[in-house]
């Protein structure tokens, strides 16, 4: 069984990668476009769960790729924390899919085969053990990532999507001049080979060039403010399929580099818990003045990466397996919460908060996903986000940085604000009485293609909002309400779309409460990285 | 020593032309850069030897391949990604700027003013 799953490894960048470029030769609405892809997407993500299954118990799977001798060969690696990481992304990727499937997104011009190529790319970065490969294999992510935002984006908004390839194509270019000087010192980019090299302070120092490159690229701060800008200007399914997979990847790089070649040496370890607090920080302080959902939850996105970071930056046991709980949590809560609000940007074509009012009467469903999401990010019980956080602070104490531990719970006070902010605007409230006109507006663009540029004839508009007044009856249950202009009838979010994040959201419940079956996984995950002999030596055959 | 000082004006032109605004001086800064950090990784490999591996079963003044093998990887990944910069200035109206101002739908302008759907 485990000579078994070794050698299929490769087939997790293989199968997404063949399968993305059979899509392409389909055509854009043939049936099979969504079948191979929702097929594939479900095979990675049982395929991680079996790997994870394989590796809990503390085993490292190895596949020298071509049969090479060890340490000449590229490796595939799996142990406890990739197939962790692994599994959540691949389950955040399988969800915002079928989300783009149900708001007809993804039958825009070869969306599933960037998705199945984006997956495959996410497969190799977080399996290989060599520098040089990851470099491709980020590469490889990047490139279908350019094209999902760009043809999600409206056309007169590239800015954004420039924003994104410069700032990724930047920080590639960093990642690869500190891999070249890594080649100059070590004469190998092999991961393994170069454990415990950090000592020496060349290659300690080509290293962080390394580790800054991907810091850009997991927007820690100071390099943040590019993250909200960029993913602003896609698609909001788009923003939910990154939020799982760009920034996560960087961040499982920082801890396997840091675990690796470091091996937590403290100075460095203290120069990224520092920055991870500044990250949380300024991020949970951004989206207090942010007005639109989305840019609000991209900066608790931000926040959260700081948060995870603490984790490695603390480099204690307890510290590491906070930090990989958090990471599992705040894939599945900020998959949740993004495609809540993607689907009110695809229904009322809106996220401004004080635009889209008084949505508690009106969407039940989407309410409670909401409120789920909010208080799991907040850190509160039953969630998945108290176990995190909750871990997360008793490790800072643990370390004996009790100011940190309370610098983690002030913040989480500025996250509740936030959401509160969000949730005083935009559920609460009166309903704005042009809120049917944006929603007719949103389903004509929606039907004529999807982010087509033609200014809409107002005419036109009008009678499409009338005619959603007239014949979408009122929520049941729901009683007649004298404030709203439209007596609670017009347009709802179709269930349909808020199914993925109700199950991602019921999900951190389930590890809300099971909150010891998430724990003792990333328990395994952090005995891996604090002892990293297993990993070599299934690496490099000693 | 001519290596380092190419590899330093070909990185300091390039950032000087990835900081302007508009996409094509970006673009061609890009260029510049990667061209910059391939030369570093030629140089990272040793530039003194440069002999074929096998030409006479001699491998003392052998070049290494390796970096040879990576600089051939970026080129054609950098050459990709260039391709998609350069699609990225073009597509749009006629503006290839990376400042994206507040951009509203021309109904949500008027829908401020107060719409009339009562």
């Amino acid at each position: 069984m485990m000579n078994l799953m070794e050698a299929l490894l490769p087939l997790f960048v293989a199968a997404p990668l063949f399968l993305g470029a059979v899509l392409l030769i389909l055509p854009r609405t043939h049936p099979l476009q969504y079948i191979v892809a929702t097929g594939s997407l479900l095979a990675v993500l049982a395929g991680s769960i079996s790997l994870l299954v394989t590796v809990s118990d503390g085993t490292v799977l190895a596949h020298q790729i071509s049969l090479w001798p060890e340490g000449i060969a590229i490796a595939f690696v799996a142990d406890a924390f990739s197939a962790l990481i692994l599994t959540a992304a691949s389950l955040v990727a399988l969800l915002s899919f079928q989300y783009m499937a149900v708001s007809g997104e993804s039958r825009s011009p070869s969306i599933p085969a960037l998705v199945l190529i984006l997956v495959g790319g996410v497969s190799g970065a977080l399996l290989t053990a060599d520098l040089f490969n990851l470099f491709v294999f980020i590469e490889v992510m990047l490139l279908p990532s350019y094209g999902l935002l760009i043809f999600l984006s409206r056309r007169e908004d590239m800015a954004g999507s420039r924003l994104f390839a410069v700032v990724n194509l930047l920080a590639s270019t960093l990642f690869l001049a500190g891999i070249g000087l890594i080649y100059a010192i070590q004469g190998t980019v092999n991961l393994a080979a170069l454990a415990g090299t950090g000592a020496d302070p060349a290659t300690a120092i080509a290293t962080a060039m390394c580790l800054s490159a991907i810091a850009v690229k997991a927007a820690v701060f100071p390099a943040h403010g590019w993250l909200s800008r960029a993913y602003a200007s896609g698609s909001p399914a788009v923003t939910a399929l990154f939020s799982g997979l760009h920034t996560k990847v960087a961040v499982y790089v920082i801890y396997r580099i840091s675990a690796v070649i470091f091996e937590g040496d403290s100075a460095w370890m203290t120069a990224i818990l520092v920055v991870a607090c500044l990250t949380l920080v300024v991020g949970a302080l951004a989206a207090l003045g942010e007005s639109n959902i989305r840019s609000l939850l991209l900066f608790q996105m931000v926040s959260g990466i700081g948060f995870i970071l603490v984790g490695v930056g603390l480099f204690t046991p307890e510290g590491l397996t906070a930090g990989i709980v958090y990471m599992v949590h705040h894939m599945i809560v900020m998959g949740s919460l993004l495609l809540v609000s993607s689907a009110i940007e695809h229904t009322y074509g809106s996220g401004q908060l004080e635009r889209i009012a008084g949505l508690r009467t009106r969407e039940h469903l989407l309410t409670g996903v909401f409120v789920i999401g909010s208080l799991s990010l907040v850190g509160l019980p039953p969630f998945s986000g108290f176990v995190a956080k909750y871990a997360l602070v008793l490790a800072s104490a643990d370390a004996g940085l009790a100011i940190l531990a309370g610098l983690l719970l002030i913040v989480s006070l500025f996250v509740l604000m936030a959401m509160m902010k969000v949730w005083a605007n935009m559920f609460n409230g009166k309903r704005h009485p042009d809120v049917e006109i944006l929603a007719a507006e949103e389903r004509i663009r929606t039907r004529n293609g999807l982010y087509d540029l033609a200014v809409l004839d107002p005419e036109e508009v009008a009678q499409e909002a009338a005619r959603a007044v007239e014949h979408l009856e009122p929520p049941r249950g729901s009683h007649r309400n004298e404030s709203d202009p439209h007596q609670n009838r017009g347009t709802r979010v179709p269930v349909a779309l808020i199914f993925p994040a109700l199950i991602l959201g019921g999900l951190s419940v389930a590890l809300g409460f099971g909150g010891e079956f998430l724990v003792s996984l990333a328990e395994q995950a952090s005995a891996g990285l604090i002892d990293t002999s297993d990993y070599v030596k299934s690496v490099m055959g000693r | 020593m001519s290596l380092a000082l190419s590899i330093g004006l070909l990185a300091a032109a390039g950032v000087f032309l990835v900081l302007q605004r508009g996409m094509i001086r970006i673009i061609l800064g890009f260029i510049l850069l990667t061209h910059a950090v391939n030369l570093l990784i030629i140089a990272a490999g040793g530039v003194a030897r440069r002999d074929a591996p096998f030409a006479n079963g001699d491998t003392s003044m052998a070049a290494d391949p390796l970096p040879q093998a990576f600089v051939l990887t970026a080129i054609v990944i950098a050459f990709a990604i260039t391709v998609v910069l350069a699609t990225l200035a073009v597509v749009s109206k006629g503006d290839d700027d990376t400042e994206g101002g507040p951009k509203s739908k021309a109904l949500d302008n008027e829908a401020n003013k107060g719409g009339d759907l009562k």
